[in-house]
């Protein structure tokens, strides 16, 4: 069986994962939805280094380009013609048993 | 009492599709094996098409049609945006001008970030890239450009006309390939006229002509994007 990461050592892909997976709860988490654009930023920047590991180069310019430039500055122009930070709610259930 | 019973629902459902999916997914080795039709391209793609980046030539020669949908997609966004943010007078209205740091980085690195974007389009039948990536590229300039320069605007009614243009040169192209070959899309410039060597600049049949005209849509209509989330009615 071909490695699945064959030009990075395991344990660095086995971190950027975990990172992504961190920082994807935040970007769902944070009342400040700045906080939370840049946490999905930093999403797609772990995932295009993901790729390319994974000898994509030009899915990895891609993703760089849109996920972590363009997207998030199109959501950060979105939040600045709104409000910033969400609004405290009756208390609401954590990530783990909301719908 | 009712809330339970749907959780309970959806966690049974949740749990029989992941299984479904895990079980279908094992058999499948990660990377290792190629479908018959993923061969039959790494074989022919260079025959065929001319090209050397077997991706590419997949996206616009063999799949151009599905590669034409997508741009218009991509179109239809970039029109809706515009429709939702339309006002009649709108002007930018940032309040603080961007720090020296970012003003001349910005000067320094703009015509370079050009350049990467184009060479990444040009080449993308030889290396690996193409119009979808040069484009996002370039787009991100144009970002850096407003988010520096607090009166900076992209010359708009260029912007649009040549959009405009590249997207009817993409169905032109096509359609010549409809005249001279038999259906849409037909690789005149390869298939009739063999222009070129594989693996030189001048390759590829349509290839780096239709990614230019992608590549000069996608960033015009991502940099149109951003030109309308960031003026502001002056009402």
């Amino acid at each position: 069986m071909i490695h699945p990461y064959p030009s990075a050592s395991g344990w660095v892909a086995d971190f950027i994962i975990a990172v992504m997976i961190g920082v994807a709860i935040f970007a769902v988490e944070w009342r400040d939805l700045l906080g939370a654009v840049v946490g999905m930023a930093a999403v797609s920047l772990f995932a295009s280094i993901l790729f390319y590991f994974l000898q994509a180069p030009d899915v990895a310019m891609t993703e760089a380009a849109i996920g972590a430039a363009l997207s998030g500055a199109v959501f950060i122009f979105a939040l600045k013609r709104t409000v910033r930070y969400e609004t405290e709610e009756e208390e609401k259930p954590g990530w783990w048993l909301r719908w | 009492m009712v809330s339970v019973l749907k959780r309970a629902i959806a966690i049974a459902f949740i749990l029989i599709i992941g299984y479904w999916i895990a079980s279908a997914l094992s058999h499948v080795p990660f990377g290792a094996d190629k479908m018959l039709v993923g061969n039959y391209y790494l074989q022919h793609v260079e025959n065929q098409t001319g090209a050397i980046n077997a991706v590419t030539a997949i996206v616009v020669n063999y799949r151009g049609f599905d590669t034409l949908g997508e741009v218009t997609v991509l179109f239809i966004a970039s029109t809706g945006v515009a429709a939702l943010l339309w006002e009649r007078k709108r002007k930018r209205t940032a309040r603080t001008e961007g720090t020296i740091v970012l003003t001349t980085g910005t000067r320094l690195l703009f015509p370079f970030i050009l350049l990467f974007g184009s060479y990444i389009f040009i080449h993308g039948h030889l290396t690996p890239g193409g119009g979808f990536p040069g484009g996002a590229t370039i787009a991100t300039g144009f970002l850096l450009m407003y988010l520096a320069f607090t009166t900076y605007r992209i010359p708009h009614r260029g912007f649009e006309v040549s959009e405009g243009l590249a997207g009817m040169g993409y169905v032109i192209v096509g359609l010549i390939g409809l005249a001279v070959g038999g259906y849409f899309l037909f690789d005149w410039i390869w298939q009739t006229w063999k222009i070129g060597t594989v693996g030189n600049l001048v390759s590829g049949g349509f290839i780096p002509v239709i990614y230019t005209l992608i590549a000069i849509k996608v960033g015009t209509e991502l940099s149109g994007i951003v030109d309308n989330m960031l003026r502001e009615g002056s009402s």
